[in-house]
């Protein structure tokens, strides 16, 4: 074991933990923090993704002691449910969920895309998100909710 | 602020202990500010809850009314994602008269809840929706509060409206009294009543309306409660050692081989169970992967390219649906004879997250915190497990990862519990990705064969069925934990199976509930025609065989796989009689509600007869095309047709759909952006299954254990175009929309891809190695 900090969406948190242990469960059991999830912790599914320095991040693949200082933002470091960031309220704006379990990756992964191919097409918004899954395929709520907040920030 | 219930008031209902009367004292502000002593303590005996998935007769335990007029309601039926949640709080504001954030809904508690069974097979939207359970509560509870209101304001009841909380003189809006005054912290005493009248869906103004899903926010913001968020003071983290082969039995467990790390609490081997409990998740999953355990070989597999023969050499129990007992006089004496065998794969639920669970057993009591669909039964089985009376044991739902049918919640639910039970402190165990996927009950396996006869007209005089699938297990219900994996490794057999042959001849009524009998059929036994048809010739015949692997509902179970033979089949025949796939359809229907769905989907996506485009055909290359499919579900559970555009890649055997156009007809609907909702994830969901899902397994063990080896399409491909008509009914009972266009999916495409490329397909999934073989064998 061993003392760690980590910046977390925007504050540091001091852990004593294996640091060989996932940045997840760093995330979802020691800090509490319930956006990103355990969906296969192989890297195939992206529940589990944070954005660590702007990167869509597997936090079930990556070990805690891989972050060091880097910043750390979750779902819920994006926006609150009562201020939610535009590209949730995007998603709330197309109802663009169904049991919600694969948000991180869906939103993270899309985010990070966006934030560096803000003109990106459709297609390739599409080839950005092909490592991620939703189960309940709610795909087109939810590539619509992108579309939105996508035309939204470049218009 | 959303009505959700929010997870700080769900662990000050954790903290409140058991009874529903001890809640109520804990949480005042969560349900109903309940302040006189002696009403709680008289509230244990009124909220004693129906067993066995009958709900209550009594009004109380179905709704509650505060002294600030907050109306509360009690739900069986839980919300996994589908929106059930959001739907019930508007089908309680609208019989009950109260704004929509003047409700709170509580689902699926075993201390607080009715006993509704298990919310499943898009049942809980008749079940609780018509004039029954929920919705007869509410309206039970408005004619009441009108009574009470009309001895208060002294004025007959007919001369009284209740709205938004108060109750009101139709003449007079200022002569009102509130549902607090009135009622407010004291109980109805009632029971349901069977003449109380529902409001018309012309008079509703928050059912029917597309009220946004309550607890959205929460979950795009990371700040939902999944059940693997549940934390409990003192909780330790569990993870289970599955055996590696199909069958395979503990020889010995050597502790030793993990004393060296950290955190390890216990190993607990029970039966062939064996698990490991750890401080730390992390140290669980370690300490799980790295514990020695020696295994008996497992009992060995049939080989999976034999599977569909394999079905029909095993001892079966048969049954008949159907017979009209000419079937095979005519099928002899027919001049044409059309027969075609369909096989369906195993398909996994394969939820998103694996499955979690959080159990706190004590020496006499039990609290298990679960994503199961069966609170109450899963109660009863955990009971069973633990040595407890099913009263000491409570299920709390808390939502897991979308789970379209038995996924590994209720397993979860048992290794949590049984893990707590060893070390005496509160576990939460979440599976691997592969113990979910190895393990889970596998939707079933079929190979099927139909057969019709024409008459000279070309119409179908006789349909004959005859069915092969595989079973073990499936849900527990309340007594039979060994239907899932962990029940059955501690010692609880499965259901048993029991050979039958020959069937008996059938002696009721037709019931449809799998979709077992195809539409087209008259399904006339006795007295009674229950199915949706014309051909008077029919035979239905299933053999149910014992799987090596166990199975169970998987979202439209078995209505989907016969659906599949059914409606492709008919497409066949429909080509051989150069008919239009939609009037030979719509020529063999004796069904309003389904053909008047099959005209709307064709309308909707400006169908065109089929037979003129398939004259020419080129070899390689893109080629598109067009088909259409239709089911009642389960008999008379939501009505669907579905018409399906596709490009098949000649040369790479890629399908591609373009266009998906659904026009469903589910009664009355309560929300229409939620049905929505529900038809795109379905016909996507079918869509994936249609074209890439199948469970593998090599001579020992499932090899289908992760995304690379089960192919599940992800965000990545470009969805077709959904366009999506419904078809309000309201003078009709409402149905189900949750299973109704994953039925219709793999048909509408197979069709589509036999119209594009003059390939029939009879086989799911429709992958591209299966398109390229069909294109090439037809070439040959």
């Amino acid at each position: 074991m061993s003392i760690l900090t980590l910046k977390v969406n925007g504050r540091s948190h001091q852990v004593d933990v294996d640091p060989s242990t996932p940045l997840l469960y760093v995330l979802s059991d020691d800090l509490e923090l319930r956006g990103p999830k355990f969906g296969c912790g192989l890297g195939q599914c992206g529940a589990c993704t944070v954005v660590v320095n702007g990167q869509a991040t597997r936090s079930c693949v990556t070990p805690v002691s891989a972050v060091g200082q880097n910043e750390i933002t979750t779902l819920e470091g994006l926006g609150t449910a009562d201020s939610p960031h535009p590209l949730q309220q995007a998603f709330i704006d197309e109802q663009a969920a169904q049991c919600g379990f694969c948000l991180s990756g869906v939103v993270l992964t899309a985010k990070t895309f966006l934030d560096r191919n803000p003109r990106a097409t459709d297609a390739q918004i599409q080839q950005a998100l092909s490592g991620v899954l939703c189960r309940c395929f709610a795909n087109v709520r939810m590539l619509k909710a992108i579309r939105r907040y996508a035309n939204g920030r470049t218009a | 602020m959303t009505p959700h219930l929010a997870p700080d008031a769900r662990r000050a209902l954790g903290r409140a202990g058991f009874s529903r009367r001890s809640f109520l004292k804990g949480s005042g502000a969560l349900v109903v500010a309940f302040s006189s002593a002696g009403l709680v303590d008289g509230l244990t005996g009124v909220f004693a809850q129906g067993f066995n998935g009958t709900g209550s007769s009594q009004l109380d335990a179905w709704i509650a009314i505060g002294r600030d007029g907050m109306v509360t309601a009690y739900t069986g039926k839980c919300d996994f994602g589908q929106g059930l949640y959001t739907a019930q709080m508007q089908l309680v504001a609208e019989e009950v008269c109260v704004s929509l954030n003047r409700v709170r809904l509580i689902q699926c508690d075993t201390s607080m809840t009715p006993d509704q069974g298990t919310t499943s097979g898009q049942q809980s939207h008749p079940t609780n929706f018509n004039h029954s359970n929920l919705a007869l509560a509410g309206a039970t509870a408005r004619q009441a509060l009108i009574r009470l209101a009309s001895d208060k304001l002294g004025a007959p009841a007919s001369d009284l409206v209740a709205r938004d909380g108060v109750v009101a003189l139709k003449a007079n809006a200022s002569r009102s009294i509130s549902y607090g005054e009135l009622i407010g912290g004291q109980r109805f005493d009632l029971q349901l009543d069977q003449a109380a009248t529902r409001k018309h869906p012309r008079e509703w103004t928050v059912l029917g309306t597309p009220v946004p899903r309550v607890d959205m926010r929460e979950m795009v913001s990371g700040r939902f409660e999944f059940v693997h968020n549940v934390r409990v003071p003192g909780m330790l983290h569990g993870r289970v050692v599955r055996p590696p082969e199909i069958g395979a039995t503990v020889a010995s467990v050597d502790e030793a081989s993990i004393r060296d790390l950290p955190g390890v609490v216990k190993v607990v081997v029970k039966g062939n169970f064996v698990g490991v409990v750890a401080q730390k998740p992390w140290q669980a999953t370690q300490a799980a992967e790295r514990l020695k355990v020696n295994w008996n070989r497992g009992t060995g597999l049939s080989p999976q390219a034999d599977l569909y023969a394999w079905l029909r050499r095993q001892p079966a129990r048969d049954t008949l649906l159907v017979d009209s007992g000419d079937v095979d006089a005519k099928l002899a004496a027919g001049s044409t004879v059309l027969r075609s065998t369909y096989n369906h794969p195993y398909q996994m639920h394969a939820s998103m997250g694996s499955s979690c669970a959080v159990a706190d057993v004590q020496s006499d009591k039990a609290t298990i915190w679960s994503a199961t669909q069966s609170a109450y039964p899963t109660r009863n089985t955990s009971a069973m497990l633990l040595g407890l009376k099913p009263e000491s044991v409570r299920v709390v739902y808390v939502r897991g990862a979308g789970c379209y049918g038995i996924n590994g919640a209720d397993t979860v639910s048992y290794d949590a519990a049984l893990l707590s039970q060893s070390v005496g402190r509160p576990v939460r165990v979440q599976l691997s990705r592969k113990d979910e996927m190895a393990w889970e009950n596998y939707g079933n396996a079929f190979a099927i064969d139909q057969r019709v006869a024409l008459d000279a007209n070309g119409n179908i005089a006789v349909w004959d069925y005859e069915a092969w699938s595989a079973a073990r297990g499936g849900r527990p219900g309340y007594n039979t934990p060994g239907n899932v994996v962990t029940g059955f490794l501690v010692g609880s057999n499965p259901a048993p199976f029991a050979p039958r042959t020959p069937a008996p001849a059938p002696a009721t009524p037709l019931d449809n509930g799998s979709n077992t009998a195809p539409s087209y059929i008259a399904g006339r036994v006795r007295d009674s025609a229950n199915g949706a048809g014309v051909i008077r010739s029919e035979r239905v015949l299933s053999h149910r065989v014992l799987s090596p692997f166990f199975t169970g509902p998987l979202r439209a179970p078995e209505r989907l796989q016969n659906t599949f033979a059914h409606e492709c089949f008919m497409d066949e025949v429909a080509w051989h009689v150069k008919a239009d796939p939609v009037e030979y359809r719509l020529k063999h229907l004796n069904h309003a509600r389904l053909s008047a769905a099959v005209r709307a989907a064709a309308k909707a996506a400006n169908w065109n007869p089929r037979l003129s485009l398939r004259a020419s055909r080129v070899r390689t290359g893109k080629v598109t095309g067009r088909g259409i499919a239709c089911v009642c579900y389960e008999g008379d559970n939501g009505y669907v047709a579905m018409v399906a555009d596709v490009s098949v890649d000649q040369d790479t055997g890629q399908v591609q759909v373009t266009r998906l156009v659904v026009a469903q007809d589910s009664g009355p609907i309560s929300n229409p952006d939620g049905m929505r909702n529900q038809i795109e994830g379905g016909a996507l969901q079918g869509m994936s299954r249609a074209l890439g899902e199948e469970v593998t397994w090599d001579d020992q063990k499932i090899t289908s254990v992760d995304w690379r080896s089960y192919h599940s399409l992800s965000m990545g491909f470009a969805p077709p175009a959904i366009e999506i008509v419904l078809l309000n009914q309201t003078d009709v009972e409402a149905c189900g929309s949750g299973e109704t266009s994953i039925t219709v999916v793999a048909p509408a495409i197979g069709n589509a891809i036999f119209d594009a490329t003059g390939v029939r397909l009879r086989q799911v999934p429709f992958s591209p190695e299966r398109v390229r073989a069909a294109l090439r064998n037809n070439s040959e």
